[in-house]
């Protein structure tokens, strides 16, 4: 019984601080998949839609595949696929969503893979990480915790060169530019 | 299983016509290319890319390509509902400008929006005020938007999602690089160095 309620306790303090605005972003396991440096950026005001960014490693046997998720900040999620094509930027949802082969590692990061974020409910701020959840075909349902760069960031760790200070809980990597 | 056969006949009908449009730019290309060549002129394609237009800026009036006349200017056309691309390139050309310092008093900064049906007035100066104050926006009818991207040679079309409930645009993500006279002088990517997209806004400026 006690033993229970400890389980129970534990489990309602991780879900809440999975919420919990202080709550930084960790990689996550789920079976086979591993999740790594998830981060989405600041939007400009009226942004409706926003990306999200992450590694998805696969060490298990058998393929997987990134197939949708939501977040409690937009209206739905897509995954998506861009590219540049001759000067022109192509975007598309991935009908069948992403595939991750055993033994490989996607990298969703800008220009390339993504998770799409519509229907913003307002505006993503720089600082607080954001939790989700990630649905995968065969993983079920991840939960995670994109960190949020700044408003046009390159990557998770480009602060840019005005507001280096505020390069915090990033773990000893460089933004490059 | 039928739906997605007729979704595959629609994609490979679709895929067909960007193809055979592409081999007649390039024919009318060559064609150019030849003609001018005969004639001993040079940048064929630059010079028939810009022109006049009349779109709708922020504050909802009317504005004319006119008002850009007698100073150079770069072009490049977006939509707010954009996750990487247009906000990416709105930093890089806040930052541009930034860099110009009192020199960017010589250049205009346009961003035209390719999404009639979602981005008005209010919306794109909503979305602007993350960025240099300096950069107009403009909007316009579907003629309109359409009219203006085909003076500029810019590609845009709709791709709708899975459910068919939205879409996201497919557009040219170049900016182009326009003189004072409103030709075509070069244009900037966003996948090439920082610096070397400054330069070519640096040599733009000074030579008006």
């Amino acid at each position: 019984m006690r033993l229970q309620a400890l389980r129970l306790a534990t489990t309602i303090a991780l879900s809440v601080a999975a919420f919990a605005p202080a709550a930084t972003a960790a990689d996550v396991s789920a079976g086979s998949l591993a999740i790594s440096a998830p981060w989405t950026r600041a939007t400009p005001p009226g942004a409706k839609v926003a990306g999200g960014f992450m590694t998805i490693t696969n060490t298990g046997k058998e393929a997987d595949k990134l197939i949708g998720g939501s977040a409690p900040f937009a209206g739905r999620l897509e995954v998506h696929e861009m590219s540049m094509d001759g000067g022109i930027m192509r975007m598309q949802e991935l009908k069948n969503g992403l595939e991750i082969k055993p033994g490989q590692s996607v990298q969703l990061k800008p220009g390339s893979f993504h998770v799409m974020f519509m229907d913003l409910k307002q505006p993503i701020a720089e600082g607080a990480p954001l939790a989700g959840t990630l649905k995968f075909e065969k993983a079920g349902e991840v939960k995670v915790t994109y960190d949020v760069a700044r408003l046009g960031a390159k990557s998770r760790d480009d602060t840019g060169s005005t507001d280096a200070g505020k390069d915090t809980q990033k773990g000893g990597h460089h933004g490059h530019h | 299983m039928a739906t997605t056969s007729v979704l595959r006949n629609i994609r490979l009908i679709a895929w067909s016509a960007v193809a055979l449009a592409m081999l007649a730019g390039a024919a009318i290309y060559l064609g150019e290319a030849q003609k001018a060549k005969m004639a001993g002129g040079s940048l064929p394609a630059a010079a028939s890319i810009g022109g006049p237009f009349e779109l709708t800026g922020t504050d909802g009036k009317r504005f004319s390509s006119a008002s850009l006349a007698g100073k150079p200017f770069a072009i490049f056309f977006g939509f707010t509902h954009c996750p990487d691309i247009c906000p990416t390139t709105l930093l890089e050309m806040t930052n541009h400008l930034k860099a110009l310092g009192p020199r960017a008093d010589n250049l205009n900064v346009i961003f035209v929006s390719i999404d009639p049906e979602k981005d008005t007035p209010e919306q794109l100066k909503l979305y602007l005020s993350a960025f240099d104050s300096r950069i107009i926006g403009l909007s316009g009818t579907k003629e309109e938007v359409a009219k203006v991207a085909k003076t500029y040679r810019a590609f845009y079309e709709k791709v709708p999602n899975k459910d068919k409930t939205d879409y996201t645009m497919n557009h040219t993500a170049s900016v182009y690089l326009m003189d004072a006279n409103g030709k075509l002088v070069s244009t900037l990517s966003f996948q090439e160095a920082e610096d070397a997209r400054q330069k070519k806004l640096d040599n733009l400026v000074a030579k008006g």
